[in-house]
């Protein structure tokens, strides 16, 4: 049962790490690349969690269109290095200790939660979900809201062409 | 040795935090989108543990993975429009810096 331990730990520091390597990147390409890590950590993650479906998409979906996506554009600008701007003072000695403080606190208001006593992996830990399971709960009970996704990727898709066309 | 669900929510805050950190800091707008999309992650993975943590050894409480799969197609939605108006952004002011996108200001 040492396994899924040494897993978790293993993706949750890749994860915070390719977090903090798009915080300190200078250039967006890398930015992208540590965000990819990031993803597919957390794809590792939601194996470890039971939800093999919502891993396969979290790659399909995240780490395969929209950081493709991502990718494209920056590569369709030529988006080189960044400008660095120098930081104001308040920025510097009140925004980025704020910032901290608020990183610390969500984690610990979470890490203490009611729920968080459940056990995630383990002997005592629930079966994997599956997907006729998670496909029947879309598909009956979600019906609505999933006709109105389609409804709103329709108009993503529409809204896209509009912004991105040249002017006449 | 068992992992309790509040090791997943502790890194879902930590991503969460760093995301904002990275949405604020960063000047790129298009590092400013991979920002949010980091956030949207660690709230999915938050999404993903309280599902769990809901779950017994008979039944699979499956609505967390439900509000994941339209978190992500929300982000694809969002993803698609955002970077349509970065393109138009730096079509009109050939740069991408969020300082340089002043028109609205007197």
């Amino acid at each position: 049962m040492i396994a899924p331990v040494i897993v978790f730990f293993a993706c949750a520091i890749a994860a915070v790490v390719g977090a903090i390597l798009l915080i300190l990147a200078h250039e967006p390409i890398h930015s992208a690349l540590s965000l990819i890590v990031v993803m597919i950590s957390l794809a590792v993650l939601y194996l470890l969690l039971g939800a093999p479906f919502v891993a396969a998409i979290q790659i399909l979906v995240y780490a395969g269109a929209i950081m493709v996506l991502f990718i494209f554009v920056i590569m369709l600008l030529n988006a080189g290095e960044e400008e660095r701007t120098d930081w104001s003072k308040i920025a510097k000695w009140i925004g980025l200790p704020l910032g901290f403080v608020l990183l610390l606190e969500i984690s610990h208001w979470l890490f203490h939660s009611e729920p968080g006593t459940a056990i995630a992996n383990g002997a005592a830990a629930p079966a994997p979900a599956d997907t006729f399971a998670l496909s029947t709960e879309l598909f009956r009970q979600y019906l609505f809201p999933f006709e109105a996704t389609s409804i709103l990727i329709l108009i993503a898709i529409l809204g896209a062409l509009v912004l991105a066309r040249k002017d006449q | 040795m068992s992992i309790p669900v509040s090791y997943y929510l502790a890194l879902s805050g930590v991503l969460f935090g760093l995301g904002v950190v990275a949405f604020v800091f960063k000047r790129n707008i298009i590092t400013i989108f991979m920002a949010i999309e980091l956030m949207l992650n660690a709230v999915n993975l938050a999404f993903v543990a309280f599902s769990r943590a809901h779950s017994t050894a008979g039944h699979v409480a499956l609505d967390g993975q439900v509000f994941v799969f339209f978190v992500i197609v929300v982000a694809a939605a969002e993803a698609a429009v955002g970077l349509a108006i970065v393109l138009a952004l730096a079509h009109t002011r050939q740069s991408l810096n969020v300082d340089r996108v002043n028109l609205l200001k007197f």
